[in-house]
């Protein structure tokens, strides 16, 4: 391993345990501290009126639970607490095309399987050339929730389109942030000592009911160079992407949009050996939808 | 092999959804919409035979198969007797299990109708028979316990006639059964809230709305709310999971086209009766032009209050009294709790006449007290905070002592909470109307066991919107145990309400005795609707052993985990 390849997976671990952390962290603040008898008491009772009640929180408080479990009592209610539902999203599916008159595909799609706490979750990402390459990746986790926002996500990835196949263990974490923003963190490792990071933000404000824009940023780094697939150590690409979407139905939402992807250091070095620009411009329209 | 109920109770429902189909070509607001002068399928004495089955019906313009009892939605009335023993024989001509709960009705254990609790359920073909003692008297309900059949349909009134004379003296009465249809499938509606929780919410936070709210009351102050609210990810516009979206609300089975209509000679004294028997849908009533003097909430006598609009929530009912003096029609106008609906029926003195239907009002944001905030965080010029709150049980500390509360299941952890009867309930504060509160609410009569509490059962409602979780103190029903009770012992119930929705709480077979903010009694109740940030307390009285159902009755809340077992030992 280089030290840039360390550095890299210790930063991708470092987000993944910030946001466990942050949750073990709160879980272990305080328990027991069920004495309410210090909050006072009420004021002494006249002699001919009746006696004043105990305050709230004064009297002895448990949360009432027993020691035993439903089975000892035959209990066994039909709940649905742990039923699990499903869904195919796709964020993106629709076509772009770019400022040198390129047409491309692109998708950026998911299936998930499992409770609120536990799912099997398939990403799909990635773009499709007119008559040219395609350049993508499939995903699957394990997703389990670590605290109300943020889910832990252990799995694997392998890379698909054109290039040599690469295929990586992945650990992320996924979840909300403050404001309300979307983030997904992806530390990856593959054979070779390969290393790589993907960082994905994103943001829907609401213009009216049905009117959505969502500003979204994309960055790759990688720990090691792969010219077979262009990719070279360091950050490689960033990107970032302007949508506007209609919401006909919750589940059917077209969508215009702008996007700006930009390759770094030597990534961009063998875009330009291949005769592509750095940077690209382009428009796209697809349509956002779920069932 | 599907059973069809008897064609007289089926021209009755495909009566109603004449009204239905009127509401989907003429709109909710047509004028020609026509009227039922009260269709009151009522039975009464001590033995019944009750059929459960599936019935076509259409409330939309769309046909779609309703859970019924004998062919009706809602259900028949039932009209027991204090003092009687009623015998009631459940037939299910479903192809599901299912099962009816007396809602608020004292009885033995096994009689109270949840499956997996108090008996096995009722299997399809098979008849259960309930029989018990009526100790008690006033205005109730039943419905399924069984899967989301409450929410097409099983649900009905039961009134419940004094032993003695009636001190509540009328000439008419009336039940105004209020509840929420969907033409979707229950358990679709289900997923969908588990994928996309705020998917029936159309009021969310937008530029749009931001500007309005800048407009009236500067940038500065908009900006900073919106921004806090951002930053704890949180929605102020989170009044109802389910709204108008997909439900048609109804009265007593009818669309607001429909009408359902009572009738009055004018001078008379009428009782109405109301009962949510909503699946998720906290209503707020009005009768434009009369006033309305409540007089028993949850089947208990209460001191007469006179009211211009009352909250009911989800189970809660409320009887009032109402002495309409002219020849014209009112408007019962009951609108959903985020604006998104309304049902809507008339009292008039014939039938075809109608009033008009106020529209609906403006919708009221949850505020910084619905928060638990400690602080008021500047810029901010809410005046729905200050007046409601401080004068009944001001704001305190809350501990959340329980470590669940912080773990998955829970989004959100209230610095500070308060008893506030006096607080209407977001939507409601300071809308120039005189609104019911609990604090107005006081029993007629103390409780024959009003000994003082000898411990405190504190619980915590606790919730996560993003996952679509729903628990108490942060468990869900499948990984606690159940509550214990000691048989003859009066605990003191604490319920905090961490979440920013409001939950209507029904503990099974016990009463709920709503203590004051100084912890004595105030209010004997079944259901208690609990604030965003609120603390209530009520005294319980384990007089009847056994196993309890104890959970919040929004439908999908409970099914979500929102649920415990009381054992009473």
């Amino acid at each position: 391993m280089t030290s840039k390849t360390k550095r890299l997976g210790a930063c991708a671990l470092a987000m993944t345990l910030l946001a466990a952390g942050a949750h073990a962290q709160s879980a272990a603040t305080d328990h027991g501290a069920m004495d309410h008898a210090s909050m006072g008491h009420g004021a002494p009772a006249a002699p001919d009126a009746p006696p004043a009640p105990p305050p709230i929180g004064s009297l002895p408080s448990s949360d009432g639970a027993g020691e035993r479990g439903y089975d000892s009592y035959g209990i066994h209610p039909h709940m649905m607490d742990n039923d699990p539902t499903w869904q195919v999203l796709f964020d993106k599916f629709g076509m772009s095309r770019n400022r040198d008159g390129q047409n491309a595909l692109n998708w950026d799609g998911r299936f998930w399987f499992g409770t609120a706490t536990d799912r099997l979750v398939i990403k799909s990402e990635g773009e499709r050339e007119n008559g040219g390459g395609s350049d993508g990746k499939v995903e699957a986790f394990w997703s389990h929730a670590v605290s109300p926002f943020w889910d832990l996500q252990l799995g694997a990835r392998r890379d698909i389109g054109t290039g040599a196949k690469r295929n990586w263990a992945a650990i992320g974490i996924e979840g909300v942030l403050p404001y309300n923003i979307e983030l997904e963190t992806t530390g990856y490792v593959g054979s070779s000592g390969r290393t790589a990071l993907a960082l994905k933000a994103e943001y829907d404000l609401l213009l009216t009911q049905r009117l959505i824009f969502t500003p979204e940023l994309e960055a790759s780094l990688y720990g090691k160079s792969d010219p077979e697939r262009g990719i070279g150590s360091g950050l490689s690409t960033g990107s970032l992407s302007l949508r506007l979407r209609y919401e006909v139905t919750r589940e059917f939402a077209p969508y215009i949009g702008v996007s700006f992807e930009r390759k770094f250091g030597q990534t961009a070095s063998y875009a330009s050996d291949a005769g592509a620009s750095r940077s690209q411009t382009a428009v796209m329209a697809g349509v956002r939808f779920w069932f | 092999m599907r059973t069809l109920p008897p064609l007289a109770r089926r021209r009755f429902v495909q009566g109603l959804a004449a009204g239905g189909a009127l509401a989907a070509l003429g709109g909710w607001r047509a004028a020609l919409a026509q009227s039922h002068p009260a269709p009151t399928a009522e039975l009464r004495g001590a033995e019944f035979h009750l059929e459960i089955g599936e019935t076509p019906v259409n409330f939309t313009g769309a046909a779609r198969v309703a859970t019924t009892v004998n062919g009706q939605l809602p259900a028949p009335l039932l009209r027991w007797r204090e003092g009687d023993t009623v015998t009631l024989h459940v037939t299910n001509r479903l192809r599901e299990q299912t099962s009816i709960h007396w809602h608020g009705i004292l009885l033995p254990s096994n009689m109270d109708g949840v499956p997996g609790l108090s008996f096995d359920g009722i299997d399809p073909g098979q008849t259960f028979t309930y029989r018990f003692d009526v100790r008690q008297s006033g205005t109730y309900w039943y419905h399924s316990h069984s899967g989301f059949q409450e929410q097409t349909g099983l649900y009905g009134a039961i009134v419940i006639d004094p032993r003695r004379r009636d001190p509540i003296a009328s000439d008419r009465d009336y039940t105004v059964l209020l509840s929420d249809w969907t033409d979707e499938d229950p358990m679709r509606l289900f997923n969908k809230l588990k994928v996309m929780p705020d998917y029936y919410n159309g009021i969310q936070p937008s530029v749009q709305s931001l500007r309005a709210d800048a407009a009236s009351r500067g940038w500065r102050a908009a900006l900073s709310e919106r921004l806090m609210w951002e930053q704890m990810r949180m929605n102020p516009s989170d009044l109802a999971d389910v709204s108008g979206a997909t439900y048609t609300f109804l009265t007593n089975g009818a669309t607001p086209a429909g009408n359902w209509t009572g009738l009055f000679t004018p001078g008379e004294r009428i009782r109405l009766r109301f009962i949510n028997g909503s699946a998720m849908t906290y209503f707020d009533v009005r009768i434009p032009g009369l006033k309305m003097t409540v007089v028993a909430a949850d089947g208990q006598d209460v001191r007469p209050v006179d009211v211009e609009e009352f909250r009911i929530g989800v189970a809660e009912t409320y009887d009032v009294i109402v002495e309409p003096q002219d020849d014209r029609a009112y408007t019962i106008f009951s609108q959903a709790m985020d604006r998104s609906g309304y049902a809507r029926a008339t009292l008039a003195p014939r039938a075809g006449m109608q009033a008009d239907v106020p529209a609906l009002d403006r919708v009221q944001l949850l505020g910084m007290m619905d928060m638990g905030m400690a602080h008021d965080m500047g810029g901010g010029d809410h005046g729905m905070q200050h007046g409601s709150g401080a004068g009944q049980g001001g704001m305190v500390e809350v501990k959340h002592p329980y470590p669940a509360e912080r773990g998955v299941g829970n989004s959100m952890l209230p610095d500070v909470v308060s008893t506030r009867l006096d607080d209407p309930g977001v939507g409601l504060r300071d809308n120039g109307r005189r609104v019911l509160t609990y604090a107005d609410l006081h029993s007629i009569r103390e409780p024959a066991d009003n000994r003082t509490p000898s411990r405190e059962i504190e619980l915590h409602l606790t919730g996560n919107m993003e996952r679509y979780m729903w628990s108490f103190n942060g468990v869900k029903f499948s990984d606690a145990k159940p509550i214990l009770l000691r048989y003859g012992e009066r605990v003191r119930f604490v319920l905090v309400n961490d979440t920013m929705m409001t939950h209507p709480i029904h503990l099974h077979g016990l009463w709920s005795d709503l203590e004051s903010p100084d912890g004595a009694f105030q209010v004997r109740k079944h259901t208690i609707t609990l604030n965003p940030a609120q603390r209530l307390s009520y005294r319980v009285s384990a007089d009847a052993r056994g196993h309890w159902a104890y959970h919040c009755h929004l439908l999908y809340h409970m099914e979500a985990g929102m649920f415990r077992a009381v054992v009473v030992e």
